[in-house]
């Protein structure tokens, strides 16, 4: 581990990294040079980041059907500070835009996405941007879909799949897990899947037991994938731009009742580090790990913890798999306590794994036996009060927190 | 003419239903193997006419040419005896785990790519030890990976379902039934993207025929004009359920609906190339295409199934006789006099020596290093080095 930090410090603060893009098997469209200058962007777990050499990245060369203008989706602001507001739903579209002008392999499938704008609004105009080939709508049939995203992803496309509810996507599990998951390692290496899929997921009002479902659970023992989670507008753009470039199949877990957050986010290109997780709130005395909507619940927690003389540590773990030990670990070290909270079940959650890793690599740092504040083991109930029940509420995290620090 | 169906009981012989056309204007001496082939263009007659579904079947006359025949002679018996040979190196327990034979079909695999180039797409199911040859794989690569040895065409770490070979246009290779199919789609899809005027042949069974994935597929590649062609291989056994046990239609040339079909006799290689032709023409014009193979495989489902508890042997050996693909190609060659019978035998003599040489190979090749049973999990992009939840390395870096 240390090696690999001394490393990665290393090249943190050269300046003369030239990374040549990889060169894919593809037809007559992209017509990128085979060396092309890159930059080391590092984003620190702390929300700051630099950029040490700075390159163009929009090649002017690549085929677009439209005037590649940047986006104008959002509203400028007029006062003088950088940057422009955006809501959640529109930085994940800016992120895909942006995506697809720099590459045109980058292409989308899902349902409704193309002429109806997405049922979130995430590809809205994409279409008429970028043709009904690109935006692709896709009749209701999960299971095919998405695993015609991945026959495409095979052959060096980078489809970006949408399942309009994550819940549907359980129609799907066989392509994710044997084709899209296995395949780079059943194939020797031959085949990489640089597949995005993404969706809302989670618990949402009154929507039923059905369409209530946290798949992050179901997916994480899929050896070959990547999980990540976006809970800002920030991050959601990030982790967007990231998780089209990696060349491993990467599921984006987004939140239905998240999409309408507004935040400030930078006018420059930029990515979040799909392995890294994020520092909400530095504190020294117990480290609350947490994701995706379940994030605001705790910081809402977190001010009746501080008026209440705590000093909690808030950390967005954004990567649910693999895990930001490294991150999780150094708070850890620091604090001596964990509560974790989550919205998966309390049965193989998110929350069950991150407990069981952090036991097996820092158990001798831990004061107090890690909690994991999890949803009820039930369908997630339609009625408001039951819901609100199954869920994790701030309240609780209080007394939790209140009863690690006794 | 008689017509032939499976176990029927007219002799062997009117099988053939070669026309017989005039003498060759020049005399051939019986010399050795495509060395003189002058590319006269020979005639020759499918066994059976196709049957088309909404769509006017090709012409029962395929043209070919000497060399032609005798490659066809020569790939599909290193195919049968490659399977053979597998099948013992899997009763000596050198093959573990599902081995899927296809001895029986393998002018399907043949007769596809005479039709087709390296630049077209095939993708099929677990039995695709001799497509995988087909489109250039070696026995080498083969046996290792069957044994399980590090010079296997995936490592070792795929096995006898999980053949791959990416510059050739060889998409595998896949375990559940029926998965690959949307797969097939996909990478027409792709070709459409790419307009690269090349055809994918997604290849599947009579038993996953029953799948709705398929259907699913069918309904988006008619939809957007993908150049797919769906190759239904039709050995008329889902494992060890014949087909009028598992589907209520067996006309599975018909069941694409509103997407044209074409039956083929499968057993006959020259059908086969000629309507892979005819579909490679329709998909790249109109979209896509169904071609039911109507095949048979000698062996059970796969090795672990004897093969005989769900037909009679009567009928194996009564397919052996009347249709095998390759006895049909030898008795092409000699009416033709193309070569002579003892050339044929020592072909396959030295097809015999090729095959035992490559296991012999294959056998010396290392199993892979312990190491590797954590590489190709993920690909090293974003400073990721996974395979749990503990290695990382703190960078994200840009392309």
């Amino acid at each position: 581990m240390a090696a690999a930090l001394q490393t990665a410090a290393a090249l943190m603060a050269s300046s003369n990294l030239v990374v040549n893009s990889e060169r894919f098997r593809f037809g007559s469209l992209l017509r990128s040079p085979a060396g092309r200058k890159g930059s080391v962007l590092v984003v620190k777990s702390d929300g700051r980041h630099s950029v040490s050499f700075n390159a163009g990245l929009r090649a002017g060369h690549l085929i677009t059907n439209a005037v590649a203008a940047k986006s104008e989706a959002s509203a400028k602001s007029t006062d003088s500070k950088p940057g422009h507001e955006v809501l959640l739903f529109e930085a994940l579209r800016e992120g895909l835009e942006e995506e697809m002008d720099r590459d045109p392999r980058v292409c989308i499938m899902g349902e409704d996405v193309g002429h109806y704008g997405g049922s979130y609004k995430v590809t809205k105009g994409l279409a008429e941007k970028y043709g009904d080939l690109r935006v692709l709508d896709t009749p209701i049939a999960e299971n095919s879909f998405t695993g015609m995203g991945i026959g495409a992803a095979m052959t060096g496309l980078r489809p970006v799949v949408e399942g309009m509810n994550m819940g549907f996507l359980l129609l799907a599990f066989n392509q994710i897990s044997n084709n899209c998951g296995m395949l780079h390692y059943t194939s020797g290496g031959q085949f990489t899947i640089p597949i995005v899929i993404r969706g809302p997921g989670g618990v949402g009002r009154q929507l039923g037991a059905e369409h209530s479902q946290r798949l992050e659970s179901y997916f994480q023992s899929i050896p070959g994938l990547q999980m990540v989670a976006c809970s800002t507008p920030y991050n959601a753009k990030g982790l967007m731009k990231a998780a089209i470039r990696s060349e491993n199949p990467v599921v984006l877990f987004e939140h239905v009742l998240l999409y309408n957050l507004k935040e400030r986010i930078p006018d420059k290109d930029y990515i979040c580090c799909l392995e890294e997780a994020e520092m909400v709130r530095p504190g020294e005395q117990v480290t609350i790990l947490t994701y995706s909507r379940m994030r605001y619940h705790v910081m809402q927690a977190a001010k009746t913890l501080v008026n209440k003389g705590y000093d909690p540590e808030v950390i967005d773990i954004r990567s649910l798999k693999p895990f930001d030990l490294y991150t999780i670990g150094n708070s850890v070290k620091k604090t001596h306590r964990v509560l974790i909270v989550e919205e998966c079940m309390r049965t193989g959650g998110i929350g069950a794994s991150l407990r069981a890793a952090i036991i097996d690599n820092f158990w001798d740092y831990l004061d107090a036996p890690i909690m994991c504040l999890s949803s009820q083991d039930v369908p997630t109930p339609y009625a408001g009060s039951l819901e609100d029940w199954t869920v994790v509420q701030p309240a609780q995290i209080v007394a939790a927190v209140e009863q690690l620090c006794q | 003419m008689a017509v032939s169906r499976l176990a029927s009981s007219s002799s062997s012989l009117s099988k053939l239903l070669l026309r017989p056309l005039p003498a060759p204007p020049f005399s051939r001496s019986f010399s050795a193997i495509a060395s003189d082939d002058d590319g006269t263009v020979l005639t020759i007659e499918t066994s059976v006419p196709f049957t088309g579904h909404k769509i006017d079947p090709p012409s029962r006359s395929v043209d070919t040419t000497r060399n032609e025949l005798l490659s066809f002679f020569h790939d599909m018996s290193v195919m049968r005896r490659m399977e053979i040979a597998a099948d013992s190196l899997y009763k000596a327990k050198l093959i573990r785990g599902f081995c899927h034979l296809y001895d029986g079909q393998e002018a399907v695999a043949i007769g596809m790519e005479a039709a087709i180039t390296k630049r077209d797409s095939i993708i099929t199911a677990y039995r695709d030890h001799c497509t995988f040859l087909g489109r250039g794989g070696t026995l080498v690569e083969v046996f290792s990976e069957l044994m399980g040895r590090r010079s296997g065409c995936s490592k070792g770490k795929g096995g006898s379902m999980h053949f791959y070979k990416k510059e050739a246009g060889f998409y595998g290779g896949h375990g559940i039934v029926g998965a690959q199919i949307p797969l097939g789609c996909g990478l027409a899809f792709a070709q459409k993207y790419s307009k690269d005027e090349t055809v994918t042949f997604a290849l599947y069974g009579d038993g996953a025929a029953n799948q709705g994935q398929l259907f699913e597929a069918l309904n988006m590649s008619a939809l957007w004009d993908l150049p797919v062609i769906l190759v239904c291989e039709n050995n008329h056994y889902g494992m060890g359920t014949a087909e009028w046990r598992a589907s209520k239609s067996p006309a599975y040339y018909k069941r694409g609906d509103y997407v044209p079909g074409l039956k083929v006799d499968g057993m006959d290689v020259l059908a086969v190339k000629q309507a892979c032709k005819f579909a490679k023409e329709h998909a790249l014009k109109n979209g896509p295409i169904i071609l039911e193979m109507d095949t048979y495989r000698y062996h059970g489902h796969s090795m672990s199934d004897p093969g005989s508890t769900y037909r009679t042997r009567d009928e194996i050996s009564g397919v052996r006789q009347e249709r095998d693909p390759i006895e049909r190609v030898r008795k092409l060659i000699l009416t033709y006099e193309i070569s002579s019978a003892s050339e044929l035998k020592d072909i396959e003599k030295g097809i015999r020596k090729e095959v035992d040489e490559a296991i012999r190979q294959a056998k010396e090749s290392p199993m892979p290093d312990p190491s590797e049973l954590f590489t190709n999990v993920y690909v090293k992009g974003f400073g990721v080095e996974a395979f749990g939840a503990d290695r990382k390395e703190v960078k994200a870096v840009l392309p």
